[in-house]
């Protein structure tokens, strides 16, 4: 691979390239579903190939290709040379990027159990067993359970030196059932709704999660909904489990902080943001118990947005985005970072696989956990809904906006969990609803929820995301609205 | 809205010579020497029967923004995805390398898959030859644009914008792609089409809107008159006032139309109807929408672009989904059709998959009004040029919630009279394709949430705005 991308090299600075870097990639996947009770999707893949990115000109152009011989390799990079080149007939502004040094290095995120080596009867068996205990209870009308394993090399060269290989593991499974009653259809998951749970681990944790002993509670809740109580429209005090609110922070603090929608690069597709650049530490974003960072090392969990180094060469690292309230930083890369007085990238730049250039992504952008325990945090609360588990999430394109619904809510009463409500949702102002927050529950209940399907750029990418929360309260909260009818 | 556009049509930008074309993709004699060779092996391997699919893909995009370009990017490849089918087991395996060894492994990996999984008695053998109708959505032009045409017409929308005081943001794409499914009995399809996209967003202060416009032919997309429009929309969105949520009367311009109707797509697959997963249970047959809605799906539309023949090779067949606000017909893969004793339609995905089939080609039934005319009849009312973030809230009434964007009017005594600050909306589809009061001619639109599609524009009473932003 090193040899392949050095002639790579080699061929853009002798077209012109003022700067290159070279990414091969290798992607490995697994998918396996079953619906009640029979094997769905049962599907393996792969691809490789390599990504050229110059500057040629003082502009960017990017080529890939899937040949990797000599020349295929020599064509891409030639191509990449000739679009750079043409992208200078409509540059206003030289390029500057952030100096970065040289890395030689390799990483390997860590996993205990290879799932491609789990024989695969036993996965198929387990998701059977799932979907089994699900359909037991009278009522369900559809289930579905999945399991999805990746194994990513990248080899990371460019023209300042460094040589950088990582390879990640990455594994996700869930369970959900349906049932369709009257005019009524209702779903619950687990451990997490859209696919479940991922992180950067093994087969363990799959294990860990169990979704066996969790499919008939997942089951008898679905049913149950149907002769819930309605969500009621009104404006109070809500609490959010910690996957809703990994969500929460995903669309009304990690799109926003992204530099490249700040400066209107996105302004066609997945749009700009509110948070302007002379925001920052300026703006009063949250409560002063409000911490929320950017932080893509291992040292903070092994989820989707968890690496070495981004696809830029740059180091992991560790960002705060929101501290004691105060709105502190961005997400940038070595393109942008001086536009915000940086010195530095803060290492986001992230591609999907070898035919898509890097742009600035969410790596794990987390809610630092607070002190209460959950228990405490009910005992504390006289009058609430509870709000657990995705269900439809909405944001306008500058990120203010927002309305989320979920799959289930449960009335709190003087300190105790009541009754289920069905069809939950609330909405709000990014700003507002954040300074509503007033309790966050400790790391006993932190979890760094994987967030796989991510989209952004043109052509359209998909990322995996972590966001760390617990489950957190929030005052002065609008609710019920998705479902009334004025 | 308040400028008058100038014509440029024609003006892409094309014409400069090429200096750097994109790869040219494979012949279909290549394709079908690929195909022969893996089912070859397959055999050798003992697979008893086996399907491939080659895809290729020889794409390239200009991104641009504030009046540059920022991004440019070409992308070429090929997939060989084999699926194997023995003793009611079927498992798929994909692959872009070409050489023996990565085909073999790639075999072996389907058989090893198919070969883990309990037995599925109905599982149906791999279907005979097929005849297809010719479509031919593969123009030379399209395909010889390189990234100096690109650019060029990239640097005169975003001098228009300069020369307007606004700043351009936008895309401009070509390409090519093909696919091809072969299997052990004899089948063989290959496809193939061009594409070009030019999308823009103009920004004036805070104030923005937008055009969009795609097509197999080049000589479609006129770069400089969607900017003009866009342009002219943005200088209209300047100063936007915020108005009360509620019902309003709405004019839906085709881009939010196609957005909004492309999430019932999936309920009108057999599979879903069995999964109950469809707002259509319980309800085919009955009168569900208004009489002025009629839903066809047909590929071969001459506005359409896609493969005539599905993910098993069958042949897509015209299909009348809704006839005067009733729902008539579904569309079935092989698999669902055996199930109820119907006929397939040819609209199933590659197998294995848990969704069944869908209708990806519709064609909604037109009406006669001009967006100007819906305007004109309208006392009070919003004009919405796009849409945002649509998601499902409620999957059986089919309430879609999201935002509008780039560009939302108020519209009073017939005129457009100010731009409003973006809505959220909370809408049943069912309720509104009730509600519908007036259409366009169906044209393809464009927009980001659902593929293109061919819809009118629609005039529609009592559209549920639940909550405003700040812009």
């Amino acid at each position: 691979m090193w040899d392949l991308s050095a002639h790579a090299l080699d061929i853009a600075r002798l077209r012109g390239a003022t700067y290159a870097d070279v990414r091969v990639m290798h992607l490995r996947q697994r998918d396996l579903t079953t619906k009640n009770g029979q094997v769905g999707t049962l599907a393996q893949s792969e691809s490789i190939g390599m990504g050229v990115r110059v500057v040629a000109d003082g502009a960017w152009g990017f080529a890939s290709t899937d040949k990797l011989t000599r020349e295929g390799v020599v064509a891409c990079a030639a191509q990449a040379v000739a679009i750079g080149k043409a992208s200078a007939i409509a540059k206003r502004v030289e390029l500057r990027l952030a100096p970065e040094d040289a890395y030689v290095d390799s990483w390997q995120s860590p996993f205990r159990k290879d799932p491609f080596e789990i024989p695969l009867e036993a996965q198929i068996a387990l998701l059977l067993a799932a979907d089994a205990a699900m359909r037991r209870v009278k009522g369900v009308t559809l289930t579905e359970t999945g399991m999805q394993f990746r194994k990513i090399d990248s080899w990371f060269s460019s023209s300042i030196g460094s040589r950088i290989h990582q390879r990640k593991m990455q594994t996700g499974c869930g369970i959900g059932a349906t049932s369709f009653q009257g005019e009524e259809i209702q779903k619950r998951s687990y451990p997490n709704s859209f696919g479940g749970q991922y992180a950067l681990e093994g087969y363990e944790l799959v294990e860990r999660l169990d979704l066996v002993k969790h499919a008939p509670r997942v089951a008898e809740e679905c049913v149950a909904l149907h002769s819930a109580a309605q969500c009621p429209e009104k404006t109070g005090t809500l609490l959010l489990d910690g996957s809703q609110l990994g969500l929460q922070i995903h669309e009304s603090v990690g799109h926003p902080i992204e530099l490249d929608r700040v400066l209107g690069q996105e302004a066609n597709f997945a749009g700009t943001s509110f948070l302007t650049l002379e925001k920052l530490n300026k703006l009063r974003y949250a409560s002063d118990i409000v911490n929320v960072v950017a932080d893509a090392r291992l040292a903070h969990g092994s989820s989707l947005g968890t690496f070495a180094y981004d696809d830029e060469g740059v180091p992991a690292q560790c960002t705060d985005i929101i501290k004691d309230g105060q709105f502190r930083g961005y997400l940038s890369n070595r393109e942008t970072a001086h536009l915000i007085g940086l010195e530095r990238s803060s290492g986001t730049m992230r591609t999907e696989s070898w035919n898509r250039l890097p742009i600035i992504r969410m790596t794990n952008i987390s809610l630092l956990p607070g002190a209460w325990s959950f228990d405490d945090l009910i005992a504390d609360t006289d009058d609430a809904i509870l709000m657990e588990t995705n269900r439809s999430w909405s944001i306008d394109d500058r990120r203010y906006q927002f309305q989320f619904s979920t799959e289930i809510g449960w009335e709190i009463k003087g300190g105790k969990r009541g009754r289920m409500l069905k069809n939950p949702s609330y909405s709000g102002i990014t700003t507002e609803f954040w300074n509503g927050c007033d309790a966050i529950c400790s790391r006993d209940h932190w979890t760094l929820w994987g967030t796989p399907n991510c989209g952004k750029g043109q052509p359209m990418q998909t990322m995996g995301t972590g966001h760390g929360a617990a489950p957190a309260r929030f005052r002065n909260i609008r609710m019920g609205t998705a479902f009334a009818n004025t | 809205m308040r400028r008058k556009t100038q014509s440029h049509k024609g003006k892409t930008g094309a014409g400069k010579r090429a200096s750097t074309p994109a790869p040219a993709l494979l012949s279909e004699r290549e394709l079908r020497r690929i195909a022969e060779r893996v089912l070859r092996l397959a055999k050798a391997a003992g697979a008893p029967e086996a399907e491939v699919q080659l895809d290729e893909v020889s794409d390239a995009l200009t991104r641009f923004a504030n009046n540059a370009v920022h991004q440019n990017v070409a992308e070429r490849g090929l997939t060989i995805s084999v699926r194997t089918v023995a003793d009611g087991r079927t498992a798929r395996a994909t692959t872009n390398r070409t050489d023996e060894d990565s085909l073999r492994a790639a075999i072996d990996a389907a058989m090893s898959l198919a070969h883990s999984q309990p037995k599925d008695a109905r599982l149906l053998p791999l279907p005979g030859r097929q005849k297809y109708a010719r479509v031919n959505r593969f123009i030379p032009a399209t395909a010889s644009i390189a990234p100096e045409d690109r650019a060029y017409a990239v640097r005169a929308v975003c001098d228009l914008a300069i020369r307007r005081g606004q700043n351009a943001a936008g895309i401009f794409s070509s390409g090519q792609m093909q696919t091809a499914i072969a299997n052990s009995r004899g089948l063989f399809a290959a496809y193939r089409q061009t594409r070009a996209e030019f999308s823009i967003t103009m920004q004036e202060g805070a104030a923005a809107s937008w055009a969009k416009a795609n097509s197999p032919r080049i000589g479609d997309i006129h770069p400089l008159d969607l900017a003009a429009r866009a342009s002219d929309k943005a200088h209209g969105a300047v100063n936007a006032r915020e108005l009360p949520p509620g019902k309003y009367t709405v004019i839906l311009e085709p881009s939010a139309v196609l957005d909004l109707l492309g999430f019932l797509v999936y309920d009108f697959a057999a599979t879903a109807l069995e999964d109950k997963r469809s707002c259509l249970n319980d309800r085919m047959g009955k009168q569900l929408f208004g009489k002025n809605i009629t839903i066809l799906d047909d590929v071969q539309h001459p506005l359409q672009l896609g493969a005539p023949f599905d993910g098993e090779g069958m042949l897509r067949q015209s299909v009348l989904l809704v006839e005067r606000g009733v729902p008539r017909n579904l569309v079935y893969s092989r698999y669902a059709a055996k199930k109820v004793r119907k006929q397939p339609t040819g609209h199933g995905f590659p197998l294995p998959n848990d969704m069944g089939e869908a209708p990806v080609n519709l064609v909604f039934g037109s009406g006669k009004s001009s967006i100007e005319e819906m305007v004109a009849s309208t006392a009070r009312g919003l004009l919405v040029t796009r849409l945002w973030y649509i998601r499902e809230v409620d999957p059986y009434e089919k309430v879609l919630t999201g935002m509008t964007r780039d560009g939302l009017f108020l519209v009073e005594n017939g005129r457009v009279t100010s731009a409003v600050r973006n809505f959220r909306f909370n809408q049943s589809m069912i309720e509104m394709l009730n509600n519908v009061e007036l259409m366009s001619p169906a044209v393809r639109a464009a927009g980001e949430e659902s593929f293109e599609m061919i819809v009118p524009a629609m005039k529609v009473r009592d559209f549920r705005f639940s909550e405003v932003t700040k812009f």
